[in-house]
């Protein structure tokens, strides 16, 4: 039985229909009895738990308490108190430091970034101070219990600060962890691995999906593996990894793909770092070919690192360049958003040029 | 939504004190500046205010609604002088911007203007008041809240309804959107989305022109949200330091995004938390004491460095267009500012009650206004959107010839122009 999941249309993004997870162990295991939810409603199940099973959990950011500008915290100030769940000012930069202060006493921070375009400020404490924590003071200190959640990527209006996606400038940190669900099962389950994983892990959430993605969500205590990616279609002729939001568009091209003859092997990174080299490579050794898409600019993204470390690793599989179909090098536009995203006919198109490379 | 403590109305007197000169004098300078007769100017949309008496325009003084309260400074007198003109002036300009604000909410709702919108109606007064005190040489800078900020400074109505909807003669070239309009030739640096960003970049601009010994000087507006920013303090520490010329103005219309001013800041006195910087509380729905302050303002920090301005005002929209406004105040709190304290009433007020104009003069103005919006809205419909070779101008200087990687295919590369 496998999950389903729907995509209601909006706006100017045209419906795709309802489509099967290909099954793979964890999933039918972690569905079992879920209710359909959407992305936002999932992450706030996730942060209900998490509150709930750690009494030294807490959850703060800009306007978290009344429920959040997306809803994500919705009734965890009423339920958990102000004590635990409480609003910031207006200061990334005081909201990030703060949060490593009180995880480095042993909580469980769970900071948000209103917006992923705003997290700037905090880049400083994020780079300098979480991630170095525990290898500067020898592991006698860390900030484990610090997890970032914002929210990222191209929302149809957002405009230069509110759709970008920065993942791949915290990807260049070793010390932290960056995870990316791609629906609002995954989510839940990831958060709360994010949660209780004992390193400062910033969570990337598509804003896109908050309300579209619904899906059946269990509403039991789950947890999905970090730093290991799923393989969610499974085919012969090409490897496509993307995360998040993209990964719907990857799965509308690999299915026009089919049409085409062309069979497509799908996987979800899930984590971005420390990513899964293993399933990926596994993937590239089975089909000779990869592409990869994100929404970040394709200069100095983390495709480019997929694509040079999988060159090195899997260079005399590989029959075609790696391709890499990303935002484009600009600051994300404004009225000509369309243009600049990485879309489905410019996948496909891709993957018809390396398939016949 | 629940709230602790309840909110109390800032409180101000509402009405302002007049001092009426002779009547016939009154009466001979309204028929003379009767509203019809006054020359509609299309390229610089706002009316200069005439020079004081050299026209042979009697003086008006009026009082503040309340008087300044200073941190570590000598506060100006209550009292301000203005001219018939400059009033009538001050009613036309606040009401088109009222007008601008208003017609932009439609076209939003309407799905002409998408993404975000910010709108400033209710702080009119800030724009015009500061706008009088200063010249175009002086430089503003601002946050995202700047389509009225955008016009004080000599924009015209057509290139900002353009810019809202993304047309190609916005004044940004529809590449910035609400939230990026700027004016070089008048010194308006824009236009900031991210909160607070903009305080520093003011301060530079302070520093440059002290450089220039033209006597001019930079205001820095920020919102009661962006004063708890740490940037704020870095950059007011440097300006104290080597005396730079800025005024920073501290916008306060007591609400950041949905959270009141007393949730977010330990301390909502805004204008005293520069500390060794000297500050200035002023009436911000009050257009002649803002203009009092920001005048004042100006010489303090030619002498002396800088100064903080903290505008006691008022926004009747929410935070943006996707806020309705009402789940963090309540509906009699906005009527009731919007009957005790609109700045667009007062000046109504102070005409009426000085002859200046008649009420049914006011009302040509207002419909003009009107006229003169909806004209502007509709040449801005006509306009196309940019071409699509403009996502990638401007990234880099012309010509400098950076390739970029087009997403097709990956052996299409182009060269940024």
């Amino acid at each position: 039985m496998a999950t389903t999941m729907a995509l209601r249309s909006f706006g100017r993004r045209t419906s795709i229909a309802a489509r099967g997870f290909s099954s793979s162990c964890e999933t039918e295991k972690a569905a079992k009895d879920g209710k359909p939810i959407n992305l936002f409603s999932a992450i706030n199940q996730a942060l209900h738990i998490a509150l709930d099973t750690d009494p030294r959990a807490y959850v703060f950011g800009e306007d978290v308490r009344f429920g959040g500008v997306f809803r994500c915290t919705t009734g965890l100030a009423d339920r958990f108190g102000r004590s635990r769940v409480f609003n910031t000012p207006l200061c990334e930069q005081g909201i990030v430091g703060f949060a490593i202060g009180l995880a480095a006493m042993g909580n469980r921070a769970i900071a948000e970034i209103q917006f992923a375009d705003y997290i700037y400020p905090a880049f400083d404490q994020i780079v300098n101070e979480a991630a170095k924590f525990r290898y500067r003071s020898g592991n006698e200190f860390n900030c484990g219990g610090l997890t970032i959640r914002t929210p990222y990527g191209a929302v149809g209006h957002g405009g230069h600060y509110h759709s970008q996606s920065p993942e791949s400038f915290f990807c260049h940190v070793p010390g932290l962890k960056v995870v990316i669900p791609r629906s609002p099962q995954q989510a839940k389950g990831l958060l709360l691995s994010c949660i209780r994983d004992p390193n400062p892990s910033i969570f990337f959430e598509p804003k896109w999906l908050y309300r579209l993605a619904v899906e059946e969500v269990p509403e039991h205590d789950y947890m999905l593996p970090l730093s290991e990616a799923e393989v969610i279609r499974q085919g012969s002729d090409i490897t496509l990894v993307g995360w998040g939001a993209q990964l719907s568009v990857l799965e509308q091209a690999c299915v026009e793909a089919a049409k085409e003859g062309i069979s497509c092997e799908l996987i979800d990174l899930r984590t971005l770092i420390p990513w899964d080299k293993e399933t990926v490579e596994a993937s590239v050794r089975k089909t000779g070919k990869l592409l990869i898409s994100h929404e970040a600019p394709v200069t100095g993204g983390f495709g480019a690192e997929i694509s040079a470390s999988i060159a090195e690793s899997c260079f005399l599989r590989l029959e075609a360049p790696v391709a890499r179909i990303c935002g484009l090098d600009t600051p994300f536009p404004l009225v000509y958003e369309q243009f600049y995203m990485p879309t489905k006919n410019k996948i496909l198109d891709a993957i018809k040029a390396t398939v016949n490379y | 939504m629940c709230r602790e403590k309840p909110f109390h109305l800032p409180f101000f007197a509402p009405s302002s004190q007049i001092l009426r000169l002779p009547s016939s004098s009154m009466a001979a300078a309204a028929r003379r500046l009767s509203a019809a007769s006054l020359p509609l100017r299309h390229h610089h949309l706002l009316l200069r205010p005439f020079a004081s008496s050299a026209s042979g325009q009697p003086p008006i003084a009026v009082e503040t609604s309340v008087p300044f309260t200073g941190h570590k400074i000598e506060p100006p007198s209550r009292l301000v002088d203005t001219t018939p003109s400059e009033l009538l002036s001050f009613f036309r300009d606040m009401t088109l911007m009222r007008r601008m604000e208003i017609a932009a909410d439609s076209l939003y709702k309407s799905k002409l203007i998408r993404g975000f919108c910010h709108l400033y109606d209710g702080q009119e007064a800030v724009a015009i008041g500061l706008e009088a005190a200063i010249t175009k040489k002086d430089a503003i800078i601002t946050a995202y809240r700047d389509h009225c900020i955008f016009l004080a400074r000599g924009g015209s109505l057509v290139e900002s309804y353009a810019e809202l909807m993304g047309r190609r003669s916005g004044c940004s070239k529809g590449k910035g959107g609400s939230m990026h309009f700027y004016k070089k030739d008048s010194g308006f640096f824009g236009g900031h989305g991210i909160v607070g960003a903009q305080v520093p970049l003011g301060c530079g601009l302070a520093f440059a022109q002290k450089y220039t010994k033209e006597g001019t000087v930079s205001f820095a507006l920020y919102g009661d949200g962006a004063a708890n920013q740490g940037q704020l303090f870095e950059a007011l520490n440097i300006s104290a330091l080597w005396d730079l010329p800025v005024i920073l103005v501290c916008e306060n219309n007591h609400y950041g995004m949905g959270t009141a001013e007393w949730r977010a800041a330990k301390s909502p006195a805004y204008y005293k938390r520069g500390d060794y910087v000297p500050g200035l509380k002023v009436d911000g729905m009050d257009v002649l004491a803002v203009k009092q302050a920001c005048k004042f303002a100006k010489e303090y920090a030619l002498q002396n460095g800088p100064i903080i301005l903290e505008m006691d005002t008022y926004r009747y929209h929410g935070h943006s267009m996707s806020d309705p406004g009402s789940t963090y105040r309540t509906r009699d709190e906005i009527t009731g500012v919007r009957q005790e304290r609109d700045p667009i009433e007062r000046i109504r007020k102070l005409i009426l009650s000085n002859e200046v104009a008649t009420a049914s003069e006011l009302k040509d103005i207002e419909k003009e206004v009107r006229k003169e919006v909806d004209d502007a809205i509709a040449q801005a419909k006509e306009i196309p959107m940019p071409d699509p070779s403009e996502l990638f101008t401007n990234v880099y200087v012309k010509g400098f010839g950076a390739e970029v990687f087009g997403a097709d295919r990956k052996e299409v590369k182009a060269v940024l122009p």
